[in-house]
């Protein structure tokens, strides 16, 4: 079948690029100018909050929705103009679509069927994959008997039986239990090192993010704020909101103190009443007086009183394992989320402090 | 630190009468069920059953002489292939129309405003719209008018007072219900099953095969009983659009005829058995097809 020699093709090929990728619903643009170059082999997740665009994004590139602008390309084909069955990239759904009248080995084997590979090998490569994803012993039941955990294992294994040159997930985890969800997290790292299928992988949960991408697009409002590596985002968030997606929960405006260079380049004081704290620059400031401050509640821990300390009371107490999570309150009225190793008592006063490389400072948010 | 378990309750001590009905799954909610088996009982299954009953003991002869009656004499026999001859074709015709438009109307916006629509024929009743079809279509009808005003046709069109006059009024009444029937099943398919189907290869042909069809089946099934029993129970528009005497004899007229004309109640149960006999055999073959089907939950997983 010429189709099923076609699409074995496209497995060898060299980079899928989206180029400016929009897409409206009704003049809401749903997601606007995505420009991406997927490499061989790559883990890129799309991240961020529901309404963001990344399922808009993920079913433009599988083709169930068709593009209001741009374009896509594998190498030099372009085939945002393909229907999904024309493209022959597999496909993990966030509820994991199992055609529930089939059994499990039929669901499997559904995209070898359509692309008329023979019988025999067809049995082999179901094989393989029920291996792969340790469902030995279901091949015959209905998806209806089987758990979440196993569902989602063998709309994996649906998806990768057909070696599709790129494979897209759109939230696959988040129908499954914190543990399984963890465990599942990573089955799926482990089936991308032993297979290296290209993977676009759609979530809004950061750590699932940080976890198994080799690169991870933020996006926010249909448009994206930042496309690095988890390390990267992490450490050097691009912008506010991607600093506050990234876990940056202490986010205060302040005015801009002064400017300071102490050597390893370049430092910025940020005042806020009577608490003032010495950060890393972002972005251009410009010229206004004000700025924001993120800071990760891991790097601001209670030590010794003094100058550079935020002095306040203690709020609230949690404790995470390992550590204590607890907020502390200022006599100016800021909220503070920090990280204690002791257990801190209510109201007990504390004096925090951070880390100057590990503070960001950001532009003020307009009409913030 | 310890923990107190209540004391148990004495081991001796017997259930009550409601854990025991419990168990046995007659809970109060279950209950509420008695007033509509009731109702059932009384009337449907106390008619039926007197009916029966009333079939074998004809006006003369032994128990089963109304049946040798019917199965002896043609213009008694043939109205069972005479229905079937209407109910069958208008039945698969109201299908084979509602599934392609089920399919092109899951995804309008003005979906509600067309079943909305099409309720009401439904609530007109048969006769409302064989009252209008005999009009509508009559040789001084305003199709048969503007068949000859465009020259399509040189005299009107025989549609009343024959098997199509009866046909048509079939498709009519019956349509909306098939295709309530349908869209309802039709729209319960999860479409990110044809999504994930169309990822894995398969264009809209094989999608409506492998996917859309087999879930579809059971509930089509459900969908042509329903139709198909509606349909071979024809009276009215069988005597106002069709011939009653002839081509559009129906088993109902039959069954009038012997109660009201000839005033034998026993020979109208009689047929009126035969007939529920025959839409039984039918109603079970097709459910017994759909036996072979995949009859779970519509869903792709726990979504």
């Amino acid at each position: 079948m010429p189709r099923a020699e076609g699409a074995r093709q496209h497995g060898e090929f060299g980079e899928i690029r989206l180029d400016r990728v929009s897409r409206g619903f009704d003049g809401v643009m749903a997601l606007q100018d995505l420009d991406l170059t997927i490499r061989r082999g790559e883990f890129i997740a799309f991240l961020g909050p529901s309404g963001c665009g990344k399922s808009t994004a993920l079913n433009c590139v599988a083709g169930l929705l068709s593009l209001t602008g741009g374009s896509i390309w594998v190498d030099d084909r372009r085939i945002d103009e393909l229907p999904p069955e024309r493209r022959g990239f597999g496909m993990v759904f966030q509820n994991y679509a199992l055609f529930p009248h089939m059994t499990v080995r039929k669901n499997i084997g559904f995209g070898l069927a359509m692309r008329g590979v023979p019988k025999a090998e067809a049995e082999a490569r179901i094989d393989a994959a029920i291996r792969l994803v340790q469902l030995e012993a279901h091949g015959t039941k209905l998806p209806g008997q089987l758990s979440g955990g196993q569902q989602q294992r063998v709309a994996i294994a649906r998806a990768i039986v057909v070696q599709p040159p790129l494979v897209l997930m759109d939230e696959p985890l988040s129908n499954l239990d914190a543990r399984l969800r963890l465990e599942m997290r990573h089955e799926i790292r482990r089936i991308h090192q032993e297979l290296g299928r290209s993977t676009v992988y759609v979530t809004h949960d950061q750590d699932e993010a940080l976890s198994l991408a080799d690169r991870i697009v933020v996006l926010r409002e249909g448009r994206v704020r930042q496309i690095g590596t988890p390390e990267e985002l992490y450490a050097r968030p691009a912008t506010l909101d991607v600093a506050r997606f990234m876990g940056y929960r202490n986010v205060f405006e302040g005015e801009l103190d002064h400017w300071q260079d102490g050597g390893q380049g370049e430092r910025v004081a940020v005042r806020r009443h009577d608490l003032r704290v010495v950060g890393m620059p972002r972005e251009a400031l410009g010229s206004g007086r004000r700025a924001a401050v993120a800071i990760r509640p891991e790097d601001v821990l209670p030590g010794p009183e003094g100058e550079d300390a935020i002095s306040g009371v203690v709020e609230s107490v949690e404790f995470i394992g390992r550590e204590y999570a607890a907020t502390a309150l200022t006599p100016t009225g800021l909220m503070l989320h920090f990280r204690s190793h002791q257990r801190l008592h209510l109201d007990e006063p504390v004096h925090l402090r951070a880390a100057p490389e590990r503070v960001l400072v950001f532009a003020a948010e307009e009409g913030a | 630190m310890t923990i107190h378990v209540a004391d148990h309750p004495p081991a001796a001590a017997r259930p009550t009468l409601r854990r025991r009905m419990a168990a046995a799954g007659w809970d109060r909610t279950t209950l509420l069920v008695v007033p509509a088996a009731l109702f059932v009982l009384l009337l449907f299954i106390y008619p039926f059953i007197y009916g029966l009953i009333l079939s074998f003991e004809p006006m003369k002869g032994g128990a089963f002489s109304n049946y040798t009656a019917f199965f002896s004499d043609p213009y008694l026999y043939d109205t069972i292939g005479t229905t079937m001859w209407l109910a069958l074709p208008a039945t698969v015709l109201n299908m084979a129309l509602a599934m392609p438009i089920a399919f092109r109307v899951r995804n309008l916006r003005w979906q509600r405003a067309l079943t909305t629509i099409l309720v009401i024929p439904i609530t007109l009743g048969t006769v409302l719209v064989a009252e209008g079809l005999l009009t509508y279509l009559g040789p001084q009808g305003w199709l048969n008018r503007t068949l000859i005003e465009l020259g399509l046709s040189s005299g009107p069109v025989r549609l009343t007072h024959n098997y199509w006059g009866v046909f048509l009024s079939l498709v009519i009444t019956g349509f909306p219900f098939v295709f309530l029937l349908t869209l309802s099943y039709v729209t319960g398919i999860d479409p990110a099953l044809p999504a994930a189907a169309a990822t894995l290869g398969a264009g809209p042909s094989r999608q409506f095969r492998h996917i859309f069809l087999p879930l579809l089946v059971p509930g089509l099934a459900i969908a042509f009983c329903l139709a198909f029993v509606q349909a071979y129970s024809v009276f009215p528009s069988a005597v106002l659009l069709g011939a009653p005497a002839g081509p559009t004899r129906v088993i109902s007229i039959a069954a009038y005829q012997a109660a009201f004309e000839q005033y034998d109640y026993s020979m109208a149960s009689a047929i009126a058995m035969i007939m529920a006999a025959v839409q039984l055999v039918v109603v079970v073959a097709v459910l017994a097809g759909r036996r072979l089907f995949y009859r779970g939950p519509m869903g792709s997983g726990k979504g």
